[in-house]
């Protein structure tokens, strides 16, 4: 081969990798100037405390107990019927059938439209709709429901989770073998009987990935729950359905764009960022380690 | 041999072999087909509920013919009952101002602003100017729709090259425990949340730039470009990592057969056999980048302005229901137009998706098995 | 003779457009052994399944002609398939046991069929574990996981987990394929000792397993059944040249 030609393939070689570590020096810088901008606001005191002072001072507890509550809704939503959706995605439908493959095409959809969108159905659906004919219907039209909260929130997220859920809900019960099914059937066991007893715990490792993958796209997201529920700022914390939360994503986009003096609030914004960051982080490592577990208790 | 397992309360016979109505079999099933309707009963909701809030924009139309003197006495008194809140604030949107951060004057709490129809709303939906709090409020989508194709068009610019040269190095260069370090890497990119990366681009991108390039604005579509090209390269690079993988060996050996080197292998025979799903995921990247709310909100500025300058700042369509719709009263005009502009960014995405779907997989798969 | 257990008439199965099976018929006594023997592809799995109807799970699959279980037919339309397969148990190439413990193993069956009673499951349990010959091997790790056994273990616990259904009809797809000598042997004499009570059903690719284990021995080519009759007969005097060919191994 040519001396022109090695040094072609060598520069090519050599940009393509470059590519791939620029990507990796963005994420290590992103990560280490968001931790060195917290790290000395974060506190214990800081996640336990109420924000203080028009929010100038003080810790992001109901942020963090907001976005709690929000992911569990959300998660009690979202979680059943992803996984029942992927159920019927691999048990029921045949491959080729329409319908599966309408149902697919859905899921793949509600993966790709935009977050914000959610948002809109969101206030269109759940708080116009559902919410304010709940209000019409049970309360003679006096103002309850028709108007953000949490429960419509946490319901706007689980339909922009739905596809997490039920993507890796599917793939986990296709790693389910064939041969197992097959042998449950032949002791005589029906289909319905064998998708609980052998399909469903043979992916459990596979829901619950899919779930914590859910929670963690849903505490991160801000745009669904910028009109459906989220508050700029809550002297107490949420307790019905029917009240609004803050929220940790949503507290960082307030603080960072709203608020009357930024500069002197960003160590909050840094440390608030850095605990969504670590949110996520900790709970792809919960993920791992569940899963973990389960395989060693089946062996 | 005795069989104590006879007892088991099943006799075989020609009774039991009957066919038998299982209750939950058949509920099981019907629950289970319902549920999964679920999906399209969504989609379709979204498609019905955001489109019906966006209808009184077009009755308005009619309305005007019909009665065309009285709609015009309510214009004129809707225009004096509306309030302003703020009158320095009114027009800001189309204003560039140096401290862009406080651009939006979102004051939760205090009271929005009412105003009538107003028959010029749909006529105004295809004007330059996007100023829907001012006394007369005007609709032009025009700034948001460049805004957003500036944006987009600059995102995917720095995002396609980089995630597609990176997926081929992994694909075809690295060395494979090199390949476990950034495949993962890469899809840590794809969680973090995108407040989180419109944060780092608005304190820490933006000054950065800002010093390279020394432009004025802080906030521009070159610094929102760059902050969604992070959010759209997991995407471009996990698809395109996919496609190239999945090109069939046959076709790499062939070449290498030939004394093809691996480089030149992989530019000219795995690439090009790869294009159609690389085409997906551009499209979905752009998908992406489109939709992308939060970033645009805090890394672009938000001034719905018309310019090819990539150092001026823009709105983009998502970013401005974003910002609005907290805003504005249930039902009135701009809160329709809010939602108009929803409609359009769905079924945007809805088609770009139903492309890289049917036209492009389609592609790929005659590509690998009719060949 | 005894009276069959399963009768087979004109039996043709199609996967698609491709015919596997092609208009068999044969009788299949009870409390025997009968082996399937025949080359790769012939179609002695399919034709097995069809006796439970496990080919049932596999799309575009067509069947035509009869098959009687004690003059029933099995692809009746009134048949209830479920129940069928807890009469015609079944026992695969590949051991297939669940991720459970060898326990809730034997145990699934018999839950599944509404026995809830630990001390009458305990005893289905022990006993089937002991018809399989495998009792004495697990008793002390009844608990553990059914993955830590030997793939011979497996395979007779895999037995144990049929009989516990209590089934009269068991098919076997070559059992003992993946196994050492030592555990062959152990399943060898486990059939013979399971004909006594069962009619038993063997597909293999052993000869000497079909000449030691079977009371009669068909033999399958390309779909089709080429002979059938006494495994003696069968093995030392064959009527057609086919069949010969294949059991002295003249066969390409
Ligand atoms: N699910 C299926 N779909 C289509 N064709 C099939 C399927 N299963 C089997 N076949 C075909 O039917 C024929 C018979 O297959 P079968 O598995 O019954 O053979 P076999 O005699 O058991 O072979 P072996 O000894 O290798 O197990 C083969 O040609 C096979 O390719
Ligand atoms: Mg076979």
């Amino acid at each position: 081969m040519s001396k022109k030609n090695r040094i072609t393939g060598a520069l090519f070689v050599g940009t393509t990798a470059f590519s791939a570590f620029l990507i990796i020096a963005v994420i290590i810088i992103l990560l280490v100037v968001i931790i060195i901008g917290g790290k000395d606001t974060f506190s214990w005191e800081f996640l336990t405390s109420f924000p203080q002072d028009g929010m100038m001072k003080g810790g992001i507890f109901p942020a963090i107990y907001g976005t709690a509550l929000l992911v569990v809704i959300m998660s009690v939503a979202a979680v059943p019927f992803g996984t029942i959706t992927a159920i019927y995605l691999t048990e029921y439908a045949s491959e080729t059938s329409i319908l599966a493959q309408t149902i697919r095409f859905a899921v793949r959809t509600l993966a790709t439209v935009p977050s914000i969108i959610f948002g809109l159905f969101g206030l269109g659906f759940f708080i116009k709709f559902v919410g304010g004919g709940m209000d019409d219907v049970f309360l003679g039209g006096q103002l309850k429901w028709g108007q953000p909260n949490i429960l419509w929130a946490s319901l706007t997220m689980s339909l922009l989770t739905l596809p997490v859920v039920i993507v890796s809900v599917e793939e986990a019960i296709r790693t389910v073998p064939r041969e197992m099914r097959e042998a449950s059937l032949a002791l005589g066991a029906t289909k319905w009987e064998t998708i609980r007893r052998i399909v469903i715990p043979g992916s459990r490792s596979g829901i619950m990935t899919g779930t914590i993958l859910a929670v963690s796209r849903g505490a991160g997201e801000v745009a669904p729950i910028l009109f459906t529920g989220a508050a700029y700022y809550l002297a107490t914390l949420p307790t019905s359905l029917s009240d609004q939360f803050m929220n940790l994503g949503y507290h960082i986009y307030i603080m960072a764009t709203q608020s009357a003096n930024v500069d002197q609030t960003l160590p909050i914004q840094f440390a608030t960022t850095l605990v969504l960051l670590m949110l996520t982080f900790m709970l792809n490592l919960t993920a791992v380690i569940i899963r973990s577990r389960l395989r060693r208790k089946a062996k | 041999m005795d069989n104590p397992i006879e007892n088991t309360g099943f006799v075989f016979s020609k009774e039991s072999l009957r066919k038998k109505f299982r209750w939950s079999e058949f509920f099981s099933e019907k629950i289970i087909t319902g549920v999964a309707f679920l999906s399209i009963t969504i989609i379709v909701l979204i498609f019905f509920f955001v489109f019906r809030e966006t209808l009184p924009i077009f009755h308005q139309k009619k309305e005007t013919k019909k009665i065309e003197s009285v709609q015009k006495q309510e214009q004129y008194n809707g225009e004096e009952t509306s309030v302003a809140k703020n009158s320095a604030g009114q027009e800001q949107y189309g204003v560039i101002t140096k401290d862009t951060l406080m651009m939006e004057n979102q004051v939760p709490g205090e009271d929005t602003i009412v105003r009538g129809s107003d028959e010029a709303t749909v006529k105004s939906l295809l004007g330059k100017e996007w100023l829907p709090v001012s006394d007369r409020p005007r609709y032009g989508l025009v700034p948001l729709l460049v805004g957003t194709l500036k944006i987009t068009l600059l995102a995917i610019l720095f995002a396609a090259p980089i995630a597609i040269l990176a997926a081929l190095f992994s694909a075809a260069f690295a060395p494979h425990w090199m390949r476990e370090i950034i495949k993962p890497a890469i899809e840590l990119l794809a969680g973090f949340p995108s407040v989180v990366i419109g944060f780092f681009a608005l304190m820490v991108m933006a000054s950065f730039f800002q010093n390279i390039f020394g432009y004025d604005t802080r906030l521009n579509a070159f610094v929102g470009g760059v902050a969604m090209a992070l959010a759209a390269i997991p995407i471009i690079y996990t698809i395109t990592e996919d496609a190239l993988t999945a090109v069939p060996r046959s076709y790499t050996e062939a070449s290498l057969a030939l004394g093809a080197s691996r480089w030149q292998t992989a530019l000219f025979v795995t690439l090009p056999a790869a294009t159609p799903g690389i085409f997906a995921a551009i499209l979905l990247g752009i998908g992406r980048v489109f939709g992308e709310t939060m970033i645009a909100l805090m890394a672009t500025g938000n001034a719905a302005m018309i310019s090819v300058n990539p150092f001026e700042s823009v709105r983009t369509l998502a970013a401005t229901i974003g910002a609005e719709m907290a805003e504005v009263v249930f039902g009135d005009t701009h809160y329709s137009v809010l939602f108009l502009i929803g409609s359009l960014l769905f079924i945007f995405t809805f088609c770009l998706n139903a492309l890289a779907e049917f036209y492009v997989k389609g592609r790929l798969v005659k590509r690998f098995q009719g060949k | 003779m005894k009276q069959p257990k399963i009768q087979i008439r004109d039996l043709t199965l199609f996967y698609g457009e491709k015919m596997a099976l092609n208009s068999i018929s044969m009788e299949i006594p009870e409390k025997e052994v009968t082996a399937f023997i025949g080359p790769s592809g012939c179609g002695k799995s399919t034709f097995l399944r069809t006796l439970n109807r496990m080919n049932d799970l596999i799309p575009n699959v067509r069947i035509t002609g009869e098959v009687l279980v004690d003059s029933l037919n099995i692809y009746d339309k009134q048949i209830d398939v479920v129940n069928l397969r807890k009469k015609v148990g079944m026992v695969f190439q590949k051991s297939n046991p669940f991720t459970k413990s060898i326990y809730e193993n034997v145990a699934y069956g018999p839950k599944i069929n509404g026995i809830h009673d630990r001390k009458k499951l305990e005893v289905i349990v022990e006993t089937s574990l002991q018809k399989a010959f495998i009792w004495e091997e697990v008793k002390d790790r009844l608990h553990d996981s059914a993955m830590g056994l030997s793939g011979g273990q497996q395979q007779r616990m895999c037995i144990a987990r049929a009989l516990a259904v209590n089934p009269e009809i068991i098919l076997m797809d070559e059992p003992a394929s993946a196994l050492d000598p030592i555990s062959t042997a152990k399943i060898e004499e486990l059939i013979f000792e399971l004909k006594k009570n069962y009619t038993i059903v063997i597909v293999t690719h052993n000869m000497q397993q079909a000449a030691r284990v079977s009371d009669l021995t068909a033999f399958f080519y390309l779909g089709e059944l080429v002979e059938y009759g006494k495994t003696r007969k069968i093995f030392t005097t064959p009527d057609k040249k086919q069949t010969e060919d294949y059991i002295t191994g003249r066969f390409g």
